[in-house]
């Protein structure tokens, strides 16, 4: 199905399942521990052999030798594999890193062995045993001081943000110069790490030369094809299945050392073979979201008015890698006629830099929307009313683009108004609640929706049963349910009549899971795929198609009523289509938006930081789950506050590698760090984004919450911290007087 | 690589040594395998796991966890870190929550485990795993088993007047409160960021219970 033209009337607009709070249809597994995650499939193949991986123990160099003798010679070993065997092997889709093979070491914990043994401990003994001899080089390490080589890159994150390596709209120095009021400023974000619960994993088994992956991956086509190109085989040759994901974040969106080293392992085994990244392997072995130093300016009139408005952002990556395109929010969020945003890279040796859950954005929004509370407070504007009044309806770069829809200004107003925005003291540093000063901050979020061509396959048979196969995943997202209310409303069921089937890469190729744009693109797909099915079920029964209601398990066409099993008495009928997308993205922008709202209080002693309350309002589209949607925003909201407070990689600048590298020293937040959040969806449809009349919001829970809480801990303590996290050292000294 | 008596450790003192400090530095390389020349070192434990008596031969580096996941194939409990910093190998044994990962299987002879798998079913949910489900308690569902084993864990130990850092008065009965709440769990990490719904399905079971 093209996709074409604004949706019309279509029976998702019945809203019998779609847009209701759905639990979700796998709870009753996850929840009970039988939801099988990629490490534990005991059942698909006998006989499995145990991996352990060995990482590089310098950041950059070559392998001279390694010493695998104790190794091989180790009880219950079945093979030693290293990275000396074999050729340096292929990059799969967006890998910057090759994940195996060949001397050269790129990054510190880069994969240069593998042990396959009888059991888990015997592997992991035997590995212990492994004496690599390095030839390190000196590496990069320092963003810093590697910024001032930085060179303009242009690039597309692939999750829905980019820029060329230096974008301009009118004349920017010019305005900025005649600007009433300026301000010119520089943040910086720090390295992060997805940190993702379930660690990588892998099983694999060969049967000839035909390769399964039971694996954990966000992308099943992207997949299987980079899985191919890697391993020089075809791609129908390779399976990969992925039913259930424990977290991915972006760390799992391409494939990763433990899928190639098992499929590897596996061939030099003779046997399947199961293997996960350790936890102190995957900081340094996988991808991370790369540090940042944005310089923001913004000009503007007297009464608030943006003349000019830059905002550059230098990071740093491996040789061929990307940057990190933090400015790409700034071309569209605010009014203004003077623009210049620019992205640098620094060549760095630190591990790869990759996409991490709203990849641009998360980091971009954290400086720019401080930037906008720092320009208000200039301005002697309240913040909420300075963002509403340079909101723009067009791409300000291209005002022939207007936007799908955009309420921005909704999100902001009705935000302020549920969060008692008008009780915030504009002075800072003036409430005191006890030992605590308190304060609120607000920030706009916003993040691109994507369309991407998505297909599903559905089936009915003589009990009325729907089963729907897609390989898109659920990586916590809801998908499973969304799926299966998609399915219920337009085939006129209940949910228990349908049953879901994801994952796997036998099935039609999906969106998959990544920059938000799964819900809206796969359920489209699998509607597709149901307005195929109803043609055939009415066909079968027949009735005119155009005529025909479905509607309580039963087909009706005039004063007719069929069960809708009856079409499938015959035989299955199954029917196989896809959502496609015409030119509706390029002569609309589409996007989501959020107006974030915290409160905090600072221990006035100590300068420990507290989220007391948090908010987001937000409009993308129609809800399809307004449950799991809701935990969706709630869990970006979580993860912006580790961004804002204390996720940070910690560099080792001398030996090239980040520290932390487990979930001990590496701090998210947890249960204790966390109040209770609310999240309020604007009631509205966008026809532009699909059938489904749906955005995401997987990822606009994260865009623009590190900021809002940034701006909270400014209101409660007028200190602006402009490097996060924003840890109590950076506070301490500069707290007002406790008495 | 100091040898602190490599040839004089009789196999036995390399299993008391392995459960002793499993990561100690300097263990001579045959012992950090825990072999002796004709393989690893085996052990017999018996335990109750989810109320069935089980027998199993280990290796005796396997963990608690390892034991369940991989021998008997109770994979409910998840291994997010191994290292004891995320809980969600969390086990309920002899009555206290426990990370499974810090703990070896042949030290939990004649224990009593209880792993999500033997809270409920998905034909027969236990009340905390129904909590979760209602309040959408969870997203990806991987560390899920270990919060709901904590989170019952928990409400057990507030029954049983077991105070906590967040507890004001240690003399009094401490509540089911959402401070309360959240301190506890908080060695369960979630990455999704459910907190918010977590807290809010134990509070709805604790008032049930209260």
């Amino acid at each position: 199905m093209k996709f074409e033209t604004p949706a019309g009337q279509n029976p998702i607009d019945q809203l019998k399942v779609v847009g209701r709070s759905t639990d979700r249809i796998d709870g009753k597994y996850k929840t009970t521990g039988t939801a099988p995650y990629a490490y534990e499939r005991h059942d698909v193949v006998p006989n499995q052999a145990y991996g352990y991986v060995l990482g590089a123990g310098i950041a950059k160099g070559r392998l001279r030798g390694m010493d695998v003798a104790a190794a091989w010679k180790a009880p219950g070993v079945l093979a030693v594999l290293t990275t000396l065997d074999i050729p340096k092997l292929g990059l799969g889709k967006m890998n910057t890193a090759n994940l195996f093979g060949g001397a050269e070491v790129q990054h510190y914990h880069q994969a240069i062995a593998v042990v396959v043994a009888e059991t888990f401990e015997q592997a992991r003994a035997a590995s212990f045993l492994i004496r690599p001899d390095y030839a390190p080089e000196d590496g990069r390490f320092d963003l810093a001081a590697e910024a001032r080589s930085a060179k303009p890159v242009g690039a597309d994150s692939a999750e829905g943000s980019g820029g060329g390596p230096e974008d301009r709209v009118g004349d920017f120095e010019g305005a900025f110069a005649a600007a009433a009021v300026k301000l010119d400023e520089t943040y910086t974000t720090p390295d992060e790490t997805h940190a993702m619960l379930e660690p990588h994993a892998t099983i694999a088994a060969w049967q000839g030369d035909r390769l399964t992956l039971w694996t954990s991956n966000q992308m099943i086509a992207w997949s299987k094809g980079s899985v191919a190109k890697i391993l020089g085989i075809p791609p129908e040759n390779v399976r990969v299945d992925s039913p259930y994901i424990g977290g991915g974040f972006g760390a799992k969106l391409f494939v990763r050392a433990d899928a190639v080293i098992a499929a590897l392992a596996a061939k030099a085994a003779r046997r399947p073979v199961k293997l996960a990244l350790t936890r102190p392997l995957i900081a340094n072995n996988t991808t991370h979201r790369p540090a940042t130093i944005q310089r923001i300016r913004i000009g503007a009139t007297r009464d608030g008015t943006i003349t000019a408005i830059a905002h550059e952002s230098t990071s740093g990556n491996l040789p061929e890698g990307r940057p990190e395109t933090a400015v790409d929010q700034t071309k569209l969020l605010y009014a203004g006629a003077n623009r210049l945003t620019a992205m640098r890279l620094a060549r760095l040796d630190l591990p790869e830099g990759n996409a991490m859950r709203a990849p641009g954005e998360a980091p971009g929004l954290m400086a720019l929307e401080v930037a906008m509370d720092e320009m208000a407070e200039r301005l002697g504007l309240d913040p909420v009313a300075f963002r509403v009044k340079n909101d723009t309806q067009v791409d300000p770069g291209h005002p022939e683009r207007r936007f799908s829809h955009r309420d921005l200004v909704g999100c902001l107003r009705l935000g302020a108004e549920r969060f008692g925005w008008a009780r915030r003291s504009a002075k800072p540093g003036q409430v005191r609640d006890g030992q605590w000063l308190v304060g609120l901050g607000v920030a706009a979020g916003f993040r691109n929706n994507l369309l991407t061509k998505s297909a599903a396959r559905v089936r009915l048979d003589g009990r009325g049963i729907l089963t729907v196969e897609t390989d898109m995943t659920d990586i916590g997202t809801g998908s499973y349910t969304i799926i299966a209310q998609t399915v219920a409303e337009m085939m006129g069921v209940s949910l228990d009549q349908v049953v879901v089937r994801l994952g796997d890469s036998d099935f039609p190729a999906s969106a998959g899971s990544g920059g938000q744009w799964g819900a809206n693109n796969a359920t489209a797909g699998v509607y597709a795929a149901c307005v195929k099915l109803r043609e055939a079920v009415a066909q079968r029964l027949g009735v005119n198609s155009a005529d025909a209601a479905f509607a309580d398990g039963e087909v009706r066409a005039g004063n007719r009523g069929t069960p809708l099993a009856q079409a499938a008495a015959a035989g299955e009928l199954v029917a196989e289509d896809g959502i496609e997308y015409g030119d509706i993205a390029k002569s609309h922008q589409q996007s989501t938006f959020a107006g974030h709202f915290v409160e905090v209080g600072v221990d006035v002693d100590t300068a420990e930081v507290r989220v007391r309350r948090m908010l987001a309002v937000c409009a993308a589209g129609r809800i399809l789950n307004p449950k799991s949607a809701r935990s969706q925003v709630i869990g970006g909201m979580t993860m912006g506050v580790g961004s804002a407070l204390m996720e940070e990689l910690a560099v080792d600048k001398k030996r090239g590698f980040f520290v932390n590298h487990d979930l001990a020293t590496y701090e998210v937040p947890v249960h204790a760090d966390i109040p209770h959040q609310e999240v309020i969806f604007l009631d509205e449809v966008d026809p532009m984004s699909s059938p489904m009349k749906a955005k995401g919001v997987g990822e606009l829970g994260i865009c623009g919450v590190g900021a809002a809480l940034a701006n909270a801990v400014y209101n409660a303590t007028g200190v602006r911290v402009r490097d996060y996290p924003i840890t109590l050292d950076k506070l301490l000294d500069r707290l007002p007087d406790a008495a | 690589m100091p040898n602190f008596g490599e040839i004089e450790l009789s196999r036995r003192d390399v299993v008391a040594g392995a459960a002793a400090c499993a990561a100690a530095t300097g263990v001579p390389s045959s012992a950090r395998a825990g072999t002796g020349p004709e393989g690893p070192v085996m052990a017999k434990v018996s335990l109750t796991v989810n109320g069935e008596r089980r027998e199993l031969e280990l290796d005796t580096r396997t963990s608690l966890l390892d034991a369940a996941r991989e021998h008997l194939r109770l994979t409910g409990s998840k291994k997010g870190c191994d290292h004891g910093q995320c809980g969600a190998c969390t086990m309920i044994v002899d009555g206290r929550r426990i990370n499974s990962c810090l703990t070896l299987a042949v030290m939990h002879q004649d224990s009593e485990v209880v792993t999500i798998e033997g809270l409920g079913d998905p034909r027969g949910l236990h009340p905390m795993q129904a909590a979760f489900i209602k309040h959408d308690g969870y997203q990806c569902g991987y560390c899920t088993p270990g919060q709901i084993c904590s989170g019952v864990a928990v409400l057990a130990e507030i029954k049983a007047g077991i105070p906590s850092h967040v507890s004001a008065d240690l003399n009094a009965r401490p509540e089911a409160t959402p401070a309360e709440i959240r301190e506890r769990m908080s060695g369960n990490l979630c990455r999704c960021g459910a907190y918010s719904n977590i807290v809010e399905a134990m509070t709805e079971i604790a008032g049930r219970q209260a």
